[in-house]
């Protein structure tokens, strides 16, 4: 499918937000301005991007601890997360959640989660909702390739398929689940052809370019949306970072580290817009800076902003506490 | 005697057991690290660094990276257990034991005494407990009394290096099902630690401080934190006999007892939820076995029935703080104190 003008602006301007986002979290942290653990997002842009693209804020995703990227693609306001990263009043999740516990229900994004495994279930539970109400929308699960060999994914899937829900199961396969390798993990041949063997249709989709992923997302959104029940589709890409902030990367050879910047989505896509003369480098130039400066906003925005009142943390144990 | 750190301490008991037993394995997630990738080949050694080296000395049959599958693992360390090897199974943080509690309270805990006393389980599952690190709701909390509300799991909770070694020996010795808790604030403290293997025994209790005013007990990360409240209250002439169980299950339900009977007095201080919790338990039991003995009532001091939140400052007011641990000593005299 030819992509528009202004959606491939949108695009771009999603990933380069993560890209920024990210950079920045990580300076940051190691500033020691933002507290417990982080895990980066870079480098997995064009996953996020190209399934969320295609998702209005009716549409439901969840994610995980890696949830940046998610949240962003799925439209939450990066002041908003920026403020909860570092524990502060404003933030998404009024400072009460951090990193690895971002949500915004007004947006459709059911939470980062920090369970391995916890949100595939989750998101059928969405699914479950809108094809009960009779509702057009889909629910979208990110699960990484280590939570695909999780027995909660395993259920999920099964369930889905028996239900016949408007569920998609996306498979970030970035090659390690925290320090092992997905050959050794994954006993399959391919965790889509896992994803297969539950009953429904499963694509491999290079995660590196942007357009393959969109394409392979909207297949996949299309058929949920008219009732042709789940799929999955296991996009292989690569963390540019650590598995957190601080990892030393041991498990990684150099040639790998090496490679990983090569294949860098974002720059992918930049040369391939505008070798096309689809975009010129203006045009990409202007979004670099816009989001530079929406970035930078809020950093100076978390940092202004106070840490919670003490009483804070008493509230929202229950809906009347 | 080398001070050591409890990391170190509870490296060197997995490696003495596995060096003088070929059944004793080590598995769970990273354990190792680096399995199926492009460097280095024992690359975390656990995500903490705790089982650093062992997959150099004893190899990657007796030291297993696992997928992310904390169901199969619990299952299969149990049925190992039950069929002759002793695994040490990784729980990496123990908020994960939610997809893997029928495993383990189901079955590895109920085989003996189900099976009609004929099957032996040994089992330990090491697992890390505790807020102070900013890690949020789902990896802070400490769940012990969970798995003491289990009949057929031992639950070992160590505050320190010496004990860590000891009671880890202990476990992995042990033919039960047993519960090993470190606490992720203690790893990087310091004690005298001997190079030789030794053993602590389950169910006895350690007196860190002793005194004849009030009785603490406290547990895990918290006998620290209750020591240096003991120490500045010794000044003002204020004796407390702090208590560290070592154990919760089984508990020395004589030495707590023992001693409130002397003191008349007694504050608990725990890092579990308030209800149904373990300050809630040790104070069920005194009241109902040593109540003659009681001058006042007991002081549980623990956080408030939350989950534990991510800000620095609200976790700080979360936790039990020396200030609340002096000031619930100081009510069980009858001192007057000031309002929180
Ligand atoms: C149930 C559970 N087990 C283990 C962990 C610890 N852990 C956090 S992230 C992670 C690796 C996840 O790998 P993958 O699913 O491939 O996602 P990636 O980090 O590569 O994005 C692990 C083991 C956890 N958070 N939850």
């Amino acid at each position: 499918m030819q992509l528009d003008r202004p959606t491939l602006i949108e695009a771009y301007r999603r990933m380069r937000l993560i890209r920024d986002f990210e950079d920045n979290v990580q300076a940051q942290f190691e500033q020691g301005r933002i507290p417990g653990f982080v895990h980066l997002y870079a480098g997995q842009e064009a996953s996020a991007v190209g399934v969320c693209l295609h998702l209005s804020d009716e549409d439901y995703i969840g994610s995980t601890h890696r949830g940046h990227g998610h949240c962003i693609a799925k439209g939450c306001d990066v002041t908003g997360m920026m403020k909860e990263i570092f524990g502060r009043e404003g933030g998404l999740c009024r400072g009460k959640g951090g990193s690895m516990h971002i949500a915004d229900l007004d947006k459709g994004m059911l939470g980062a989660n920090a369970i391995v495994g916890g949100n595939p279930p989750l998101v059928v539970g969405a699914a479950l909702t809108l094809k009960t109400k009779g509702l057009p929308h889909v629910a979208v699960s990110f699960t990484g390739d280590g939570g695909s060999n999780q027995g909660t994914t395993f259920e999920a899937m099964n369930l889905a398929v028996v239900l016949g829900l408007p569920a998609i199961f996306v498979f970030e396969n970035n090659g390690y689940g925290e320090g092992t390798g997905v050959d050794y993990a994954v006993g399959a041949d391919s965790i889509a052809g896992r994803a297969a063997g539950f009953g429904m249709p499963a694509t491999t989709v290079d995660g590196r370019d942007f357009f393959a992923v969109f394409e392979a997302a909207r297949e996949a959104i299309e058929r949920a949306r008219t009732g042709g029940g789940p799929s999955a589709i296991e996009v292989t890409c690569m963390r540019q970072h650590g598995h957190f902030i601080g990892d030393a990367q041991a498990y990684r050879s150099k040639e790998e580290l090496e490679r990983v910047r090569a294949d860098d989505p974002l720059r992918l896509f930049r040369e391939r817009v505008t070798s096309e003369g689809r975009l010129e480098p203006a045009d990409l130039d202007a979004v670099d800076r816009e989001c530079a400066e929406a970035i930078a906003a809020a950093i100076d925005a978390a940092e202004a902003a106070p840490v919670p009142a003490e009483d804070e943390l008493l509230t929202d144990v229950y809906v009347s506490y | 005697m080398p001070r050591k750190t409890y990391r170190q301490a509870i490296n060197e008991a997995l490696d003495s057991e596995m060096a003088r037993d070929e059944n004793v394995i080590v598995m769970g997630e990273d354990v190792a690290g680096g399995a199926g990738g492009s460097g280095e080949d024992d690359a975390y050694g656990g995500v903490l660094g705790v089982t650093k080296g062992l997959v150099g000395k004893y190899g990657r049959t007796r030291v297993i990276d696992t997928p992310i599958t904390e169901s199969a693992i619990m299952g299969a360390a149990a049925g190992a257990a039950s069929t002759g090897l002793r695994p040490v199974a990784e729980l990496m943080f123990v908020d994960f034991v939610g997809v893997c509690f029928d495993q383990i309270f189901n079955q590895a805990a109920k085989f003996r005494y189900m099976f009609g006393g004929k099957a032996r389980t040994p089992l330990v599952i090491r697992s890390m407990i505790g807020a102070g690190m900013s890690a949020a709701a789902q990896h802070s909390q400490a769940l012990h009394p969970i798995f003491t509300h289990i009949p057929g799991l031992k639950v070992v909770m160590p505050s320190n290096a010496y004990d860590a070694k000891g009671l880890l020996i202990q476990a992995i010795r042990d033919d039960d099902p047993v519960i090993f808790l470190e606490h992720k604030a203690l790893y990087d403290t310091q004690a005298e630690v001997p190079d030789e293997p030794y053993t602590i025994p389950f169910g006895e209790a350690e007196f860190v401080t002793e005194g004849d005013d009030v009785t603490v007990v406290a547990f895990s990360a918290m006998v620290p934190r209750a020591k240096a409240v003991a120490d500045e209250l010794d000044k003002d002439g204020i004796e407390v006999e702090l208590i560290d169980p070592r154990t919760t299950s089984p508990l020395d339900e004589e030495a707590i007892l023992e001693s409130v009977e002397r003191t008349g007095r007694l504050v608990i201080v725990d890092e579990s939820s308030p209800r149904c919790g373990m300050a809630a338990d040790i104070a069920a039991l005194v009241a109902s076995k040593g109540f003659a003995h009681l001058k006042a009532p007991v002081a549980m001091v623990t956080p408030p029935h939350t989950p534990v939140p991510f800000a620095p400052n609200l976790e700080a007011a979360y936790l039990p703080s020396t200030d609340r641990i002096a000031a619930a000593v100081r009510a069980t005299l009858g001192e007057a104190v000031p309002a929180e």
